[in-house]
């Protein structure tokens, strides 16, 4: 049961990544990109119309992250407690970005929420790339000092960085060599994917132009994986272990390869939607990936007097797990339906579509 | 430690004080929506549906908002409050994760429709997405009155050795004695805030002369909604609430009435005055007797128990702050039917429209709902006090246990500045909307 509950979540959160990822990498490509007006307006749209609904998934994956790993929620959230509050602070600046620059018509107004919205989707990018670096480094669990736990085995509490900014600190913080890489990736792999949304949905007249992005932000794509897969190994000489013991588990390091190795062929391919999909299979292959080297561990402990936490020591009851899949099958029936009809009335491009402001 | 459970328990109650200014709106505006596009289904007026179409305008700048200020909420339990997710979240987080599944995904996707979707749909779907819009938004009400309904009354649990609550029966979640009555009062509270607000637009537009058969219109429909949900507010939602604190946490029943000595005979209903916590006495109290007994039990010499059969531990933490969250609450109610109820009747006799001083008031009385709503919410919170968990769970029991105060503040301040501007903007947008109108522009 935890293990099903492990997949339902690590699914939403990568749906999460993969629809609200292409609006952090709308942003970024606003920011650097869009140039002419007409430009900046359909770009903006195209993330503003959906924005609300795809962080829907953030907050779903959330709930049931709370409901079914308890102790895990309340470690996390705690131990990551100022990078959590500055992600929620950069939401709100997104949303705001998003959903004020069209109430009014003077460009200096635009302008300010355009930035908003840029600035706080490209370091959105970056925090969660970071938070997935720190969930694959592990953390000191425990606050050991010398040897002694200074709280119970399960919690911590992480600064925003250690003066060494190491990986290999005793007592490493959010940001780090390490963790910055992977932060990097995460931009990176975004704005591809947002150029691809954009190119998928509007009309604008960078389109052509985003495809040369795409295919130079790919290569330098390309040599940060290969970066961080050789940190890794110094940091962790056992993270290939669990694709040794379980060799089905290459099949997501394949997906993230697949997008990655696709991306090179962005300038000849006649579909537009081909790209996003590439793109598309690279985050999905990227946080699967990761997770299922750690797996069934969802955070290391970088110390020897605790043990990591793990899917079975931090889940709820057996009870309370099964009963919530029964709602959860009715739920995600119902989910599934209003995408058919959402999908089914506003596909196509945006161009055209009302902002309804 | 004082200091961090009481800049964790600052920065909640700052944070969800803030949030809860916008679902109270959109939940109960999002009925009078239902209302109007089900008008213009039937009658086939233009001016209803855009009513309808206006008003939704209103509910997506609060819709965004409760989002945007809803997300640290769900945050928060795990950030500041860790101790106490871990030991209740396998029950609570059922509930909480419900909302998400059951009423966000159906609010968000259906909204969209509703405001973008209008000329592809056709007038029956149209209509059909606003009220699953509506649905959306009293589910999202029902989960977290649910959550809160444990917290208030716990249920359907067993604790374990090392203190953690584990889930034993699901549906007593639901058939919680504690939910139902709050539920109805909480959303007929949204119902009497959005009828306020949508008079007090309508009182506006008539006042300046704009667009006048939309003011005629909202001034209407909205004291009618607002006289109804105002009367069932008191009775019998709000008498029913009194009773279940009376039976479950009779602490904080004589605490949120006054009542510091126990009388041999029927309790006295205070109306006014100010807890002195030295004397443990009222001071400038008017109060009439035997009224509370009656009121709580029908019976007019039932002795009701006064503060000093507790002890002190088990009386909330703060006693004045609670006792006039209640009596805030209750005496706005109680201007709010005298309002609506004169309202009404000068609707009946058709002077509604014409009466400067009611239309003034009207205008001018919006603030107060929102200020009734989040005092009854404190009367709930601060009652529960000094438990998270009823009788279960200490609130300073609760906190994480490895953020410091230093941290909170920071955030708290954070939190402060960054929702000073988003409450300058929506006021910004709100008064655009209503600059702009309901009626349809020609470009």
């Amino acid at each position: 049961m935890e293990i099903f509950w492990y997949i339902i979540i690590a699914v939403v959160l990568a749906v999460f990544f993969i629809l609200d990822g292409y609006d952090f990498g709308t942003g970024i490509i606003h920011l650097f990109y869009a140039k002419t007006k007409k430009d900046k307006e359909v770009i903006a749209k195209s993330a503003g119309l959906f924005w609300d609904s795809n962080e829907v998934w953030l907050v779903v994956g959330g709930g049931m992250l709370f409901m079914a790993f308890p102790t895990f929620y309340a470690s996390v959230f705690s131990g990551f407690y100022l990078p959590l509050i500055l992600v929620l602070w950069l939401i709100i600046f997104r949303a705001i970005g998003l959903e004020l620059r069209s109430q009014f018509e003077f460009q200096l107004w635009k302008d300010i929420w355009d930035v908003s919205f840029g600035v706080s989707s490209l370091l959105l990018a970056l925090f969660f790339g970071i938070a997935l670096g720190n969930i694959v480094r592990g953390v000191n669990l425990g606050g050991v000092e010398n040897g002694v736990s200074v709280y119970e085995g399960h919690y911590f509490f992480l600064p925003l960085w250690d003066s060494s900014f190491s990986p290999l600190s005793e007592t490493p913080g959010v940001i780090d060599w390490f963790t910055l890489i992977i932060g990097l990736i995460s931009v990176i792999a975004l704005a591809i994917h947002g150029a691809n949304w954009v190119i998928l949905k509007t009309n604008s007249s960078i389109n052509n132009k985003l495809k040369s992005v795409i295919y130079k932000l790919n290569i330098v794509l390309s040599g940060l994986t290969l970066c961080s897969l050789i940190v890794w190994q110094i940091i962790n000489p056992n993270s290939l272990d669990n694709f040794m013991d379980k060799p089905y588990l290459i099949l997501f390091p394949i997906i993230y390869f697949t997008g990655l190795f696709g991306l090179y062929f962005i300038k000849k391919m006649k579909k537009e939607i081909s790209g996003f999909i590439f793109s598309t299979l690279l985050i999905l292959g990227g946080i699967t990936s990761s997770l299922a080297s750690l797996f069934p561990v969802l955070l290391p402990s970088i110390n020897e007097v605790n043990e990591p936490l793990t899917i079975y020591n931090t889940a709820a009851s057996e009870y309370g797990l099964s009963v919530a899949l029964n709602w959860g099958i009715i739920g995600f029936i119902l989910l599934f339906v209003y995408m058919i009809i959402q999908k089914k009335i506003m596909g196509g491009k945006v161009d055209k579509m009302d902002y309804g402001h | 430690m004082e200091d961090m459970l009481f800049y964790d328990r600052l920065q909640f109650a700052f944070t969800i004080t803030f949030h809860y200014i916008f679902p109270q709106l959109t939940m109960g505006l999002s009925l009078l929506i239902v209302y109007f596009k089900w008008k213009y289904l039937r009658f086939s007026i233009e001016k209803h549906n855009n009513a309808a179409k206006f008003l939704m305008k209103i509910f997506a700048i609060n819709f965004t908002m409760g989002v945007v200020t809803g997300i640290p909420m769900e945050f928060q339990f795990g950030t500041n409050w860790a101790k106490f997710s871990e030991l209740t979240g396998g029950i609570i987080g059922q509930t909480l994760a419900m909302e998400g599944m059951f009423s966000f995904f159906l609010e968000s996707s259906f909204l969209a429709l509703f405001i973008f979707g209008e000329k592809l749909m056709g007038q029956k779907l149209h209509f059909l997405t606003g009220f699953l819009v509506f649905l959306g938004s009293w589910i999202s009400g029902w989960f977290i009155l649910a959550t809160n309904a444990w917290m208030q009354h716990p249920v359907g649990h067993e604790v374990l050795e090392n203190g953690r609550f584990v889930l034993e029966n699901f549906s007593a979640l639901f058939s919680n004695p504690w939910l139902l009555p709050a539920f109805l009062h909480n959303q007929l509270a949204s119902v009497v805030t959005s009828s306020f607000v949508v008079a007090s637009i309508g009182a506006f537009y008539l006042l300046i002369n704009k667009q006048p058969e939309y003011g005629k219109l909202f001034l209407k429909t909205g004291v009618i909604f607002g006289f109804v949900s105002s009367v069932l507010l008191a009775f019998p939602t709000g008498d029913w609430n009194a009773k279940n604190v009376a039976k479950y946490q009779p602490a904080a029943f004589a605490a949120m009435e006054g009542i510091f000595e126990s009388e041999d005979a029927g309790a006295e209903i205070v109306l006014i005055g100010q807890p002195n916590m030295v004397e443990k006495k009222l001071d400038n109290k008017i109060a009439i007797p035997n009224i509370l007994s009656f009121l709580t039990y029908q019976d007019w010499d039932k002795q009701i128990p006064g503060m000093d059969q507790f002890k002190k531990e088990e009386l909330p933490s703060n006693i004045p702050a609670l006792y006039y969250s209640y009596h805030i609450m209750v005496g706005l109610g109680t201007i709010f039917i005298g309002v609506m109820a004169l309202s009404v009747f000068f609707l009946w006799r058709n002077r509604l429209y014409r009466s400067k001083p009611l239309l003034w008031t009207l205008m001018f009385l919006v603030p107060f709902p929102y200020i009734a709503n989040i005092t009854g919410w404190y009367t709930a919170e601060l009652g529960r006090q000094p438990y998270l968990v009823y009788g279960l769970l200490k609130t300073s029991d609760g906190i994480s246990p490895t953020v410091s105060s230093g941290n909170t503040l920071f955030t708290l301040l954070g939190f402060v500045a960054l929702y000073m501007l988003l409450g300058l903007l929506f006021l910004v947008l709100v008064a655009k909307t209503i600059k702009v109108g309901p009626k349809p522009q020609t470009h």
